[in-house]
């Protein structure tokens, strides 16, 4: 049980500190919550720093253009761009968290030095065509069709949830090949261009109001075989080879940030006078202890991830199942703290209590991340 | 930084819990139910395996390791639900003689700031004290357990089949100071913290049984934790014991005042709310006196109103975010 920091580690906290503060002046102001080319324009300027400055990719194998970080060195790098009001990852997010990985493990030599380094670099979005109206939590349920087609896949179906879909120049897709075969062995892994013919975007607007999401309808689609990633029929492998990255170290940034808004609830309430409510109090120095225990939580799933080389392990979803519910609760507190402002959908806290009643369904909802939780760590046997 | 246990730490957990097991398994367990009386012959045993001398150093006859080591000691004793005054004797251990081997039992209560009553009241020698008493200063005061015994009104009848409780002494037990090197604030801290590693202990040891009993019953032609319903109780369990224990653990490190209240909070919540999931994955099983898990609930209870219950804690921490 250590959790002191090696001189190497206190280093690289001190150079990234360094260059945090002569970098983050530089950057434009940050857009519009709805000027999505703006966000992209945005969120690709800062990869473009990160990658001049050598943090591009920092958990990436170096054979992949990565700088093969530690996991405690990445955790020091979320944890210290969070602190100094850094942007997130953005519009990078599919393509750093799991597009590229994937082409990375998956990929050949040809398709890694196609597709990683623009992600890298900033140049190229990518956008997550998994979910389907009718597949979401049974996502191996998913029916867009791909038939073989020459050199090509026609590609025909919807798709839903696609993050950033409006501005992303590639869209990992996942595709059934083989309608025949059982439901996760008939599946295909493609890098769609999303320029191509055939493609529609639509918006949907969430709760919260914004339109973070769209739907994806493919009428015909001409993907070439060359853009399939992993063998054909190979597709949901490939996939859940690095769809725990999503879960590892997503929301490291974001329990600091929380912690961070707690401490801002307790000043506002005692400004505006709840903190005389020994209840409001209770509750706020709960969630105290609830983020203190999350960020524990979050260095002990990194120190296993350590021994793994780096694969996070299914800590991520004792983590997520925890951090998604202590959100919700922590934007419940601050409704609380704000009284009749809770109701002015423009307060920053509104709008985080709105947007976190998704973090209970995205990425595997709770109930999912539970049934991953007792089937694959205590061993309960598989439902029907 | 690695948060992990070390090889050593894993080693000593392992070799508690194996003792444990051996000296104080379930018949044991079952038989002090009827008997709460300690067994001495046990405690010289746990003092020999240097339960007590942990953290004295090895020149003064201890083991000279330190509060994380300490810490997975009680979780183990919290798993195997062992009765008595451990987190008192492992504190007390070098400052009271005899306490160190496991020749004397002593309880530790914070009259401040505790519940207002001592365990094992036929079984310790001694009972120590935090307090102001009048016209004295605030620090830790000793008194016999017969005079300390004499000197309360009639004895509870404790929830806890295992754990038998007295009030603790009026004004008219005679007190003596325990001397000048007592720390106070530390030992309420590391009383919290040992108590909370207890209630890990204990709540990680429900989420194993409820889980080993939902693979075995069948209802419907097929073992209930194939059901989702009982899947999400027992994956909730686990969610609880782990968070629990990255707090605990990380307290155990830092010894923040903040760490700990936030390991006490949540290690408390783990233990009591597991137990009563595994009352319900266990079904009418679990309301009777058959199953054990009753003895999780019921101690979980009991620690949870020492060394910092809930309003405190949160209390604690909420002045601690305007603080800081």
């Amino acid at each position: 049980m250590d959790l002191t920091y090696t001189p190497d580690e206190d280093d690289f906290r001190a150079r990234l500190r360094r260059w945090l503060g002569e970098a983050l002046p530089t950057l434009p102001p940050r857009p519009a919550a709805a000027d999505w080319p703006g966000r992209r324009a945005y969120d690709t300027t800062w990869q473009r720093m990160l990658y001049d400055a050598g943090y591009a990719g920092l958990h990436w194998p170096r054979d992949a253009g990565g700088q093969g970080a530690t996991p405690t060195q990445h955790l020091i790098f979320l944890e210290e761009t969070e602190r100094a009001g850094a942007p997130y990852v953005g519009a990078n997010f599919v393509g750093l968290l799991h597009a590229g990985p994937t082409v990375a493990a998956e990929g050949t030599a040809h398709q890694r030095a196609r597709w990683l380094p623009p992600i890298l670099r900033g140049d190229e979005i990518w956008c997550q065509g998994f979910s389907e109206p009718d597949a979401g939590s049974d996502l191996a349920a998913l029916r867009t069709r791909a038939v073989r087609d020459g050199d090509d896949y026609v590609v025909t179906g919807a798709k839903i949830w696609t993050s950033h879909a409006e501005v992303a120049d590639w869209c990992e897709l996942l595709v059934r090949t083989d309608p025949e075969a059982p439901k996760h062995r008939g599946i295909s892994w493609l890098a769609l261009p999303m320029d191509a013919p055939g493609v529609t975007v639509r918006p949907l607007r969430t709760l919260a109001g914004t339109t973070e999401f769209a739907e994806m309808f493919l009428d015909e689609v001409r993907v070439p075989a060359r853009n399939r990633i992993g063998d054909e029929n190979d597709g949901w492998r490939v996939t859940m080879v690095t769809l725990s990255f999503e879960r590892g170290t997503a929301f490291v940034g974001e329990v600091v940030a929380c912690r961070r808004v707690l401490a801002a609830l307790a000043r506002t309430a005692r400004d505006n006078g709840r903190w005389d409510d020994a209840a409001l109090r209770r509750r706020l120095g709960r969630l105290a202890a609830e983020f203190t225990a999350l960020w524990r939580l979050t260095q002990w799933n990194v120190s296993e991830a350590q021994r793994t080389n780096g694969v996070p392990g299914t800590g991520g979803s004792v983590f997520k199942l925890r951090y998604s519910h202590a959100r919700q609760e922590l934007y419940d507190a601050a409704a609380e703290v704000l009284g009749a402002g809770a109701l002015d959908a423009d307060h920053e806290w509104v709008a985080a209590r709105l947007s976190s009643l998704s973090y209970t369904i995205a990425a595997g909802t709770s109930q999912i991340q539970q049934n991953i939780v007792a089937e694959r760590i205590l061993g309960l046997p598989k439902g029907r | 930084m690695d948060f992990r246990l070390t090889d050593d730490q894993e080693a000593l957990r392992a070799a508690a819990r194996e003792l444990l097991a051996g000296r104080f398994g379930r018949e044991r367990l079952r038989a002090a139910v009827g008997d709460p009386a300690l067994d001495r012959g046990l405690w010289r045993e746990l003092g020999a395996a240097g339960f007590f001398a942990l953290r004295l150093p090895e020149a003064a006859g201890g083991v000279g390791l330190g509060l994380p080591e300490a810490v997975l000691v009680c979780e183990e004793a919290g798993r195997a639900l062992l009765p008595g005054p451990l987190v008192a004797c492992h504190l007390l251990a070098g400052v009271v003689d005899g306490v160190a081997d496991g020749e004397r039992i002593v309880a530790l209560a914070d009259a401040a700031q505790g519940p207002g009553w001592w365990e094992h009241p036929d079984d310790c020698d001694e009972l120590i004290m935090l307090e102001e008493p009048q016209g004295k200063p605030c620090g830790a005061y000793r008194t016999p357990a017969a005079e300390a015994r004499a000197a309360a009104p009639p004895p509870p009848s404790s929830v806890d089949p295992l754990t038998p409780l007295a009030h603790l002494p009026g004004p008219s037990a005679p007190r003596t100071p325990l001397g000048a090197a007592v720390d106070v604030p530390r030992l309420r801290r590391e009383a919290a913290l040992l108590t909370a590693a207890q209630q890990l202990g204990s709540a990680s040891r429900t989420v194993e049984d409820a889980v080993g009993h939902a693979r075995t019953r069948e209802q419907f032609g097929a073992p209930i934790g194939s059901f989702q319903a009982v899947k999400h109780l027992c994956a909730g369990m686990l969610v609880r014991a782990e968070t629990a224990r990255s707090a605990v653990y990380a307290a155990a490190v830092t010894e923040s005042e903040q760490e700990v209240a936030a390991a006490k909070l949540l290690a408390d919540e783990a233990a009591v709310r597991n137990a009563r999931d595994c009352v319900q994955v266990h079904g009418g099983m679990g309301f009777t006196w058959e199953a054990d898990v009753h003895l999780h609930l019921k101690r979980g209870w009991l620690r949870a109103e020492s060394w910092g219950r809930a309003h405190v804690m949160e209390e604690r921490l909420a002045a601690e975010l305007l603080a800081g």
